[in-house]
This record gives C-alpha cells, sequence and structure tokens, in this order.
C-alpha cells in the first residue's frame, strides 16, 4: 500500500494518534503500518508558531499511526503567516496552551455540579 | 470481505473520509486493503485553517483503523439491495418454500440423531 511511498524521494508527513506530527523519509513499512522515518523530526505548532525539532531514525509502531501523506515539494508546507521559532520557544507556548485548556477543564468540573442541560 | 469489495468499486470516486481525530479528508480514492486501510490522492483537508501541517499534502495512506467515517458521493450509491450478507445471531425464521424440504426423511433424520446416530 505504501510501496509507492518507498520509490519517491520526497519527505511524508505522519500523524500520531497523540496528534504528534512527524517528517521525513519512509525507509520501511509493514503490513501493521509499522513504518521506519529516516531524518526524522517533530513538527511542533502552536497558533501560528511553529518549530522542527530533529529527532533522528525512528521505528514507529503501526497502532499510533493515523495517516500518512506525500509532502508535495513544490507547493508550500505551511501557511506564509507561519512563524519559525526555536524548540525553547515552542515549548514555552505549548506550556502556555496547556495550561490554558487544563483551566478551562477544571472549571468545567467546578461548574457541572450545577447540573445544565 | 464485503466491505472490501464494496470499496475496491468505488474506487476513482470523489470521497470524504472522517477519522476519530476529527480531521476530515476530500480525494479520490486510490486504492484499499483487506484491513479497509484507503490511499486518497488529490486530498485536501475540509477545515484547512485549522490543520495548517496538511496544506502541502496531496496523497496520503490512512490506516483503517483510525477511520469514523466515509462519506460518499450521494448518486455515488447504488441502493437497490441485490444481495446481502445477514449476521446469523439477528435471524428469526427462515421461510422455505412448501416443497423445500422433505419432512419425513427430516424427521426420520432427526429420531437417528437423538439416538445417537
Amino acid at each position: 500500500m505504501l510501496a509507492s511511498a518507498l520509490d519517491d524521494v520526497g519527505k511524508i508527513l505522519v500523524l500520531l494518534r497523540d496528534g504528534r506530527k512527524l517528517m521525513g523519509t519512509l525507509r520501511s513499512f509493514d503490513q501493521f503500518a509499522n513504518a521506519v522515518l529516516e531524518g526524522a523530526c517533530e513538527r511542533v505548532i502552536v497558533g501560528e508558531q511553529y518549530c522542527d525539532i530533529p529527532l533522528g531514525l525512528y521505528v514507529i509502531r503501526g497502532e499510533n499511526v493515523v495517516l500518512i501523506g506525500d509532502l508535495d515539494t513544490e507547493r508550500e508546507e505551511l501557511p506564509p503567516n507561519m512563524i519559525r521559532v526555536s524548540e525553547t520557544e515552542i515549548k514555552r507556548a505549548q506550556k502556555v496552551e496547556r495550561e490554558a485548556s487544563e483551566l478551562r477543564g477544571t472549571m468545567r468540573k467546578r461548574m457541572e455540579f450545577l447540573d445544565f442541560d | 470481505m464485503l466491505f472490501f469489495s464494496y470499496f475496491k468499486d468505488l474506487v476513482g470516486q470523489e470521497v470524504t473520509v472522517e477519522l476519530k481525530n476529527d480531521l476530515a479528508i476530500r480525494g479520490t480514492l486510490h486504492s484499499v486493503d483487506q484491513y479497509l486501510n484507503i490511499k486518497l490522492e488529490n486530498t485536501r483537508v475540509v477545515d484547512q485553517d485549522k490543520y495548517p501541517h496538511m496544506l502541502s499534502v496531496r496523497n496520503c495512506f490512512i490506516r483503517g483503523s483510525v477511520v469514523r467515517y466515509v462519506q460518499l458521493p450521494p448518486d455515488g450509491v447504488d441502493l437497490s439491495v441485490r444481495n446481502c450478507f445477514i449476521r446469523g445471531s439477528v435471524v428469526r425464521y427462515v421461510q422455505l418454500p412448501p416443497d423445500g424440504v422433505d419432512v419425513d426423511l427430516l424427521h426420520d433424520a432427526a429420531r437417528r440423531e437423538a439416538r445417537g446416530g
């Protein structure tokens, strides 16, 4: 199924169940969609900021794979408004986003006793 | 096997695949396999702004286990049922043609079976 992706020279994007986005060169795969990604990096996106964190040679267990896509080299990978930032910067942005969603979660829990329909 | 055959007949049609992570992708059905993994060509994401990382993805492999829905073109389906598969556990009666069974032969066979034949 992924045989054509092996032949192509281009990079691929792998979406994982936990929401992570990995990019790299597909070196191998099997019937479970286990995959070997060479020169892998994780593209972290928070709002309009993004950062590519290098990972190296990765073996991905198939059950975590959501989607494997060809990255069309002739097209822009990301919208033009996106800003590339450093790893520390994106980690900070991730922390802020995580804390904001946790706060929303706890507030919702506190409101649950009110039993809105 | 049934749905695998069905999707094989649908190859070349435009479909929208909605994944369990809420991502919806529209594209031409290129191929399908026994696990109902789907390969789409000429893809574009339904809510592009929400998924900037998918901007340049034109072809993708989708693991069957992560699919929630496959939306079909409204006239792309022959809804007249000619053959169907019915799960055994839901059957109440099977009505036979009156001369479909030699009841006396059946009765004798049942007696033999009950006797331990």
